[in-house]
Formats: C-alpha cells, structure tokens, sequence
C-alpha cells in the first residue's frame, strides 16, 4: 500500500484520450467537476492530433479550471488507445487512475459509485459492467445486444475471468496495479481491454464491478461488423493459450 | 497455468472418466457411446440459455438518453458563461 493511501488522500488521475472531442470535453470537464466535488482529482486529456481544435477548447478549460486540474498532453497524431493511456499515465500524479471515453457513453456521474467501491473493498480495479441490475445500455438494436451477449458468453466459458464485463472501458485502476498490467498487454481495440481484466484476473488483482448504464447517442452508431466478430474470436482465443 | 492447458486438462479428465464407463460397462455401452453427443447438446444448450438469460436481463434505459440531454444543455450554458467555445464544427 502506497504511501499517499495510508494517509487517506486519495488523488484519482483521470486520463480521457480525445480525437475531434472539441464539444464532448468540455462536456465531460463539466460533468466531472459537477459530480466529483469533494475529491481530489485531474483531468490528462490525451489528444492525438484532432484537427477539430480540441485542443484550443482544452486550453480554455484550462483557464476556467485551473492548468493543475486539467493536463493537456498531446500527441502529435493517432497512436492508439493502449499508448495514449501508458502516455497519460507517465503524467498522472495520482495514486489512482481512472479511464474512460470522451464520447460521454460513459457518464461522469457514475464514478463517485467506482470511488466508495474502492474505498469499501480495497479493490485494485474497479470496472464498469453493462450486464449486473442497475446496468444497462442505450441506442443498440436487438442484434448488436444479442452479438454483445453472445460474445460475452463465449468468453465467460472459455476465459473464466470473473468479471461480468470484459470489453467495457470505464475502469478505476489503482495505478500500480494499471502499470503493472498495461506492460503486458499487446493487443489493440476493445480486445486490449479484455486483455487488460483478463490479465489482471489472472495476476489475482483483486477486481470489483458497480453498474453503468452505456448510452449510444447516435442510435445505431455502435455496429460489430464480421471483422470485429473475427478480430473479438482471435482474442479469445490468443488470451487462452497466453493468460 | 496458461488457461488453455486448465481447459485441455479438464477436458481429458472427463474423456479419461467416459473410457473408464466403457470399461467397466456400469451402464448399457449403447448409453455410454451416446454420453459425448449428450455433453456436447447440453454445453450448447447451457450456452443459448445463457445468452437468452442474458438478453432478457439486459436492460435498455431511454430515460438515461434523457438525463443526458439535459445534463449537456446545461453543461453547454455553464461553459459559454465563461468563455469556453462549445459550438460544433
């Protein structure tokens, strides 16, 4: 246990990569600061180049919040989502680090939920799970929930993870335990957070789950196309002869 | 333990159990041969029960599409206060 923990000031390191998120960052500073207002904690936003002026907005924000809330370290182009976190994570002052997307499908809101999880457990990873009562999604068809579901259980019987969610990104991570395991990883897209949980399971992290609700705000806009259905079966199937 | 050799190890301590059945004929052989199809059927149907249960639990919420809307109106006024540019492009 670190030292910043004994002494019960826990700061959470919020890392948010962007590209072309120039109104859903401001949305999401707002919302942070609205729900999180009696923790310590920074935004590292992660930018990779968006030619939107993201950045200008982050900039903004800046001088409303403050440059010690809200880190802006860039990128100079896209370089993948397993990276920007490594990149924000080498910024992060805090003992812990939370992750999560800029499209606002994962709400602020909830987080407050993932903090008291952590202080009532001692867990080392809290994860989002669409799937436990109180969960739940918005803007999917009946297919792209049965692909999801499906999928989920394919997993469940072969991996034996232990987490509910595995693809989810909205994630609390104790941040050794987070650096410990993001060197391990190797894969990309939504299998590198499988692999992340996966191997944290494994590594017997102790990992918790509190449900979120997704929201899809573009109805329809999350598909699983076959590539993504091949590139999900190469995962398992790499996870079980490597974890 | 890599996982796979978890699965693999479980796997042939059932096969290793079904040979000992034939052997020792506890039950008709006629039965036994059959035993493999039986597991197989029924992983499957553990599996569409599964999803089907999964399907049915998993919850659409319209009104958390609501919330967020008005979450953003207000998000949008509070920075626009302050100087910071939320139209979209």
């Amino acid at each position: 246990m670190d030292e910043q923990h004994q002494k019960g000031k826990d700061k959470y390191s919020i890392i948010v990569p962007t590209y072309n998120e120039r109104l859903n960052i401001g949305l999401i500073v707002y919302l942070l600061f609205k729900h999180l207002r009696d923790v310590d904690f920074e935004i590292i936003v992660v930018d990779d180049g968006s030619p939107d002026g993201t950045q200008d907005v982050v900039k903004q924000l800046q001088k409303v919040y403050g440059e010690d809330r809200i880190l802006l370290r860039a990128r100079p182009r896209k370089l993948g989502l397993g990276t920007a976190y490594i990149h924000g994570m080498k910024h992060a002052s805090g003992n812990f680090v939370v992750i999560m997307d800029a499209d606002l499908s994962h709400h602020p809101k909830y987080l407050p939920s993932f903090i008291r999880k952590q202080k009532e457990t001692g867990a080392d990873i809290v994860t989002g799970t669409r799937y436990v009562k109180g969960g739940g999604v918005h803007g999917w068809t009946l297919m792209r929930k049965l692909t999801s579901r499906g999928a989920n259980v394919l997993a469940q019987t072969l991996l034996w993870p232990g987490v509910s969610d595995l693809t989810g990104s909205f994630r609390l991570y104790r941040k050794s335990a987070l650096e410990d395991i993001i060197s391990r990883c190797v894969t990309k897209g939504y299998v590198f957070q499988m692999e992340m949980i996966v191997r944290a399971s494994r590594k017997g992290y102790h990992i918790e789950e509190v449900p979120i609700t997704f929201v899809d705000r573009v109805y329809g806009s999350s598909k699983l196309g076959g590539s993504e259905i091949v590139q999900y079966l190469k995962g398992v199937v790499y996870l079980l002869v490597t974890t | 333990m890599k996982h796979i050799v978890k699965i693999l190890t479980l796997i042939m301590t059932i096969t290793a159990l079904w040979i000992g059945l034939l052997q020792t004929s506890m039950i008709p052989q006629s039965h036994t041969w059959l035993l493999p199809i039986y597991f197989v059927v029924s992983l499957g149907c553990y599996g569409l029960l599964m999803v089907g249960v999964g399907l049915m639990n998993f919850r659409t919420c319209p009104q958390e599409a609501l919330l967020l809307q008005k979450d953003i109106v207000e998000a949008k006024e509070y920075l626009k206060q302050r100087g910071v540019d939320v139209s979209t492009i």
